[in-house]
């Protein structure tokens, strides 16, 4: 570690992965309620267990967005970050609130309070004082990079990961504005809920493949920010006015349905573009680095995202198709890919990466992580394709045939039974990933008769040592 | 794309890159929105035949000789700061720019005309598509407006082959609406 500061990273990366710990198990838990109506039903109702599943998600994925930037920023801009103090208390901020806001959920406490009660809006049902910490928070982090970047070295990843995380925190404030009109209510939901993940996350997302790419195979950063630049100008061309995509039933004029499909479809071509830059970087790559699981992370998470985001987003994307498909499971399919394949795997990778470093260790083949990421990933994808399943026979039945609502569902046991089974598997995966970075401190399996003398014989190959 | 060096096809377009990302971004945009109009169309095609008579097409023809003129400026525009003739470069832009704004003021009594008319958005899908895809390419007219000042600010030739970039696809843009919206029968 060459600075000291990127110490500050390794808290952030533990507390998202005790949190990535507590999401997944809430998760299985969910998937048990699909198999099992009636499971917890009294102590721990579904809804409440669905914030804590979604919540949990969005605020581990931005603490390693944090360590992210905490770990990266020094390197790129060549100094210690402004101020140690300020992150630390940033964290503690962060932490708070989320405890907050697990309490408020889980015993409904201050049911209709301005201040302290839950605010019922999907996804941002955080309590007002919550959110002010939040506020606060993203206030002293931008104050910190922000003084780091001005004092020290521009690169185009300093400033694309500054725009996201600017842009970030600015939208937040949209989870302020809750107007009593519900039409009016949704659209300025959209603009936190959808202007992140299919816009400024995607800053950050392609800027931290970006450093990683420059990293691990050592391709000159020339290139690397000429594809940077290329991922963010479609990233924003596409997803700002592909936001129409979800105006198309909440009451706002009907050529939104035109925009939305037009714009959305093209949401596909960064997601594209990242996936093609991750595999070009490898083939232009001139370094045989050492974390081979850091690379593995990071060409799953450009494939998945793709995937993911991309095609499972496009299927249902046009409003011909929305129209049967709307809040049925294929919308679940997709998240759950697309949140797992974008910013689930790219936080796997930049901890990846890190960790050994973080911890002291020397770089090594992490063959435990790896399994890690083919159990997780291949349970998600499962998991992706037991819901898309479930969501073609649902959208069938209920929207074309018109079967009522708990009838259909009885109909899709089978499906539910199944996805339960992946996500064992995607939270066996989860422990593995978390037991990987942590715990083992050398190699566990050694390298065979042709490693071996790959290792003896070329100076530059470090891989598996 | 084994040769090691750097040097792709890429770099042999005129201009910055990123212009060339927007265009191709803005065509894709607008031949989806020509290809879902021409869909739409085939569900009520007398309907549209309607709605497109409500359109006053002599002023559009107006409008695309207006901006294919302004085109050819830009063009010339292109050419002399290419030689150094700076002076001659600028009334060229002004004149391609004072083009545009010409389209603009033809494309707005053509909004008063539908306005006065209670034509909107919602009042036939032609409509619909007409106002997305004109108000659409009238906001770049804006924006190319814009960026013409901007060359002949900054007069460097990177400069006017990426501005004017910009310029030629908004005019190619109308010159492929014009007939689909306005004469397709």
């Amino acid at each position: 570690m060459k600075y000291q500061t990127q110490k500050i990273a390794l808290v952030y990366f533990i507390v998202a992965m005790a949190l990535f710990a507590v999401q997944v198990s809430l998760g299985l838990i969910m998937g048990y309620i699909y198999v099992d109506g009636n499971f917890l039903s009294e102590i721990l109702p579904f809804n409440i267990v669905r914030m804590l599943h979604t919540n949990s998600l969005i605020v581990w994925l931005l603490l390693g967005f944090f360590g992210a930037a905490y770990y990266l920023l020094p390197e790129e801009t060549e100094r210690e970050m402004y101020s140690t103090k300020l992150a630390y208390l940033q964290l503690a901020i962060l932490v708070l609130g989320t405890a907050g806001v697990v309490v408020t959920y889980t015993f409904n406490l201050f049911e209709g309070s301005f201040l302290f009660g839950k605010e019922g809006r999907e996804f941002l049902e955080q309590p007002r004082w919550v959110k002010a910490g939040i506020v606060v928070a993203a206030l002293i982090f931008l104050f910190n990079v922000t003084m780091t970047v001005l004092a020290g070295k521009k690169t185009a990843i300093t400033n694309i990961l500054l725009l996201g995380l600017w842009g970030l925190s600015l939208l937040f404030l949209f989870a302020f504005v809750n107007p009593a009109n519900l039409a009016l209510d949704k659209m300025y939901w959209w603009f936190v809920v959808h202007l992140w993940v299919e816009g400024v996350w995607e800053l950050v997302m392609a800027a931290i493949l970006a450093f990683l790419m420059l990293k691990l195979t050592g391709v000159d950063r020339e290139v690397v920010e000429k594809w940077l630049y290329v991922i963010v100008a479609t990233a924003l061309f596409s997803g700002i006015l592909g936001t129409g995509h979800h105006f198309l039933w909440i009451g706002t004029p009907g050529y939104w349905a035109w925009v939305g499909d037009v714009f959305s479809s093209l949401e596909i071509v960064p997601f594209f573009a990242m996936m093609s830059f991750a595999f070009v970087m490898v083939w232009k790559g001139r370094r045989d680095h050492p974390n081979k699981a850091a690379l593995l992370w990071s060409l799953g998470c450009a494939v998945l995202a793709f995937f993911g985001a991309g095609i499972w987003g496009f299927m249902h994307t046009l409003h011909g198709v929305n129209y049967y498909t709307h809040g049925t499971q294929i919308t679940a399919a997709h998240g759950h890919l697309a949140f797992y394949g974008a910013y689930v795997c790219v936080n796997l990778a930049i901890i990846t990466y890190a960790m050994p470093v973080l911890l002291g260790r020397d770089p090594y083949n992490q063959v435990l992580n790896m399994a890690s990421f083919w159990l997780m990933s291949g349970g998600m994808v499962f998991m992706t394709f037991t819901l898309t399943f479930a969501g073609t026979v649902q959208t069938h039945l209920q929207r074309v045939l018109g079967m009522g609502f708990m009838e259909v569902q009885d109909q899709l046991w089978i499906f539910y039974a199944m996805r339960f089974g992946s996500g064992i598997a995607v939270v066996l995966g989860a422990l593995l990933f978390i037991y990987s970075v942590m715990v083992p401190r050398r190699e566990i399996v050694s390298p065979g008769p042709i490693e071996r003398d790959r290792l003896e014989r070329d100076p530059d190959h470090v891989a598996a040592e | 794309m084994t040769d090691t060096s750097d040097e792709s096809v890429f770099d042999q377009l005129p201009g910055d890159l990123m212009m060339w990302i927007l265009i191709v971004s803005e065509l894709l945009v607008f031949g989806a929105g020509l290809a879902a109009f021409l869909a739409v169309r085939i569900t009520d095609p007398a309907g549209f035949a309607a709605a497109q008579d409500h359109l006053h097409r002599a002023g559009a023809g107006v409008n695309t000789v207006v901006l294919v003129t302004s085109g050819y400026l830009a063009a010339r525009a292109v050419q002399a700061i290419e030689s150094g003739r700076i002076a001659a470069a600028r009334y060229n832009l002004a004149a391609a720019a004072a083009l545009g704004l010409v389209f603009l003021v033809v494309k707005a009594a053509e909004y008063a005309e539908k306005a006065a008319q209670v034509i909107g958005t919602d009042t036939h899908a032609f409509f619909t598509f007409y106002y997305l895809l004109t108000g659409f390419h009238a906001a770049h007219v804006v924006a190319g407006i814009v960026i013409l000042g901007l060359v002949a600010a900054f007069p460097k030739t990177g400069n006017a082959h990426t501005g004017v970039a910009f310029w030629h696809m908004v005019d190619l843009v109308w010159v492929l609406l014009f007939p689909v919206i306005y004469l397709l029968r």
